[in-house]
């Protein structure tokens, strides 16, 4: 059972869930990343999304086992899609299980901003009047050594 | 000899989805400057890399076989 994930097709939540079922959890939660018709008032057509895949899935392992050592007994599982996605369609679906409900929610967060942070996938906005792919928007976030500071990576 | 892969808007600008160049003993920065160069590819100083599917400083040093990506910023999730 993989339970990182790069899938060209749409997501089946319940197969995530599926895999994170253990008899010592009290709680798991399920993050949904859809997608959204309205940012800052621009409407989107549709969007495609492109991954490194290898390595994409490599930083998702990566993720669970960060989760793993900061949160007791959690078990993770996620899957993000790739391709072209319509408005409400699924981006992402993260679930974490683990024995107490707070655990879970917070190693829930903490998985999607570092998907965020160091997950190569990328999407290209598509809008009436054109397209563009979408990085930090603002490059708000240069790495000017050329890859996530240590603080980025193991905060 | 060694593969060079562009993501996002660096593929748009190389105009490629990968090439092969020799890049062995250059650092991470040198073939940043020789594929801005040589590809017409801007802001690959905003960009991560990584060797062989893990991230590497700009100070790396490429060796026989290494794979390289240039990572823009992420935009996942």
């Amino acid at each position: 059972m993989m339970n990182y994930e790069i899938a060209k097709d749409p997501i089946n939540v319940q197969s995530v869930i599926d895999k994170v079922v253990q008899r010592e959890a009290g709680a798991i939660t399920t993050f949904i990343g859809t997608v959204r018709e309205l940012t800052k008032g621009k409407k989107t057509l549709y969007l495609i999304y492109e991954a490194y895949e290898p390595m994409a899935v490599k930083k998702l392992e990566q993720i669970g086992t960060e989760i793993q050592e900061r949160w007791n007994g959690a078990e993770v599982a996620i899957t993000h899609r790739v391709g072209k996605l319509d408005i409400t369609d699924i981006a992402v679906v993260i679930a974490v299980s683990t024995p107490h409900r707070n655990d879970a929610y917070e190693a829930n967060r903490y998985a999607i901003e570092r998907i965020k942070e160091i997950v190569p996938i990328w999407k290209k906005e598509h809008w009436e009047d054109g397209q563009e792919w979408i990085g930090n928007q603002l490059e708000t976030v240069p790495y000017p050594t050329g890859k996530p500071e240590e603080k980025d990576l193991n905060e | 000899m060694n593969k060079i892969l562009f993501f996002a808007h660096l593929r748009d600008e190389a105009g490629h989805e990968s090439v092969e160049i020799e890049a062995v003993g250059k650092t991470v920065a040198q073939l940043k400057e020789m594929v801005a160069e040589k590809y017409g590819v801007q802001k690959l100083d905003t960009s991560m890399t990584a060797i062989n599917e893990e991230f590497s400083s700009n100070d790396e040093v490429i060796k026989e076989g290494d794979t390289i990506a240039f990572i823009p910023p992420v935009s996942g999730g």
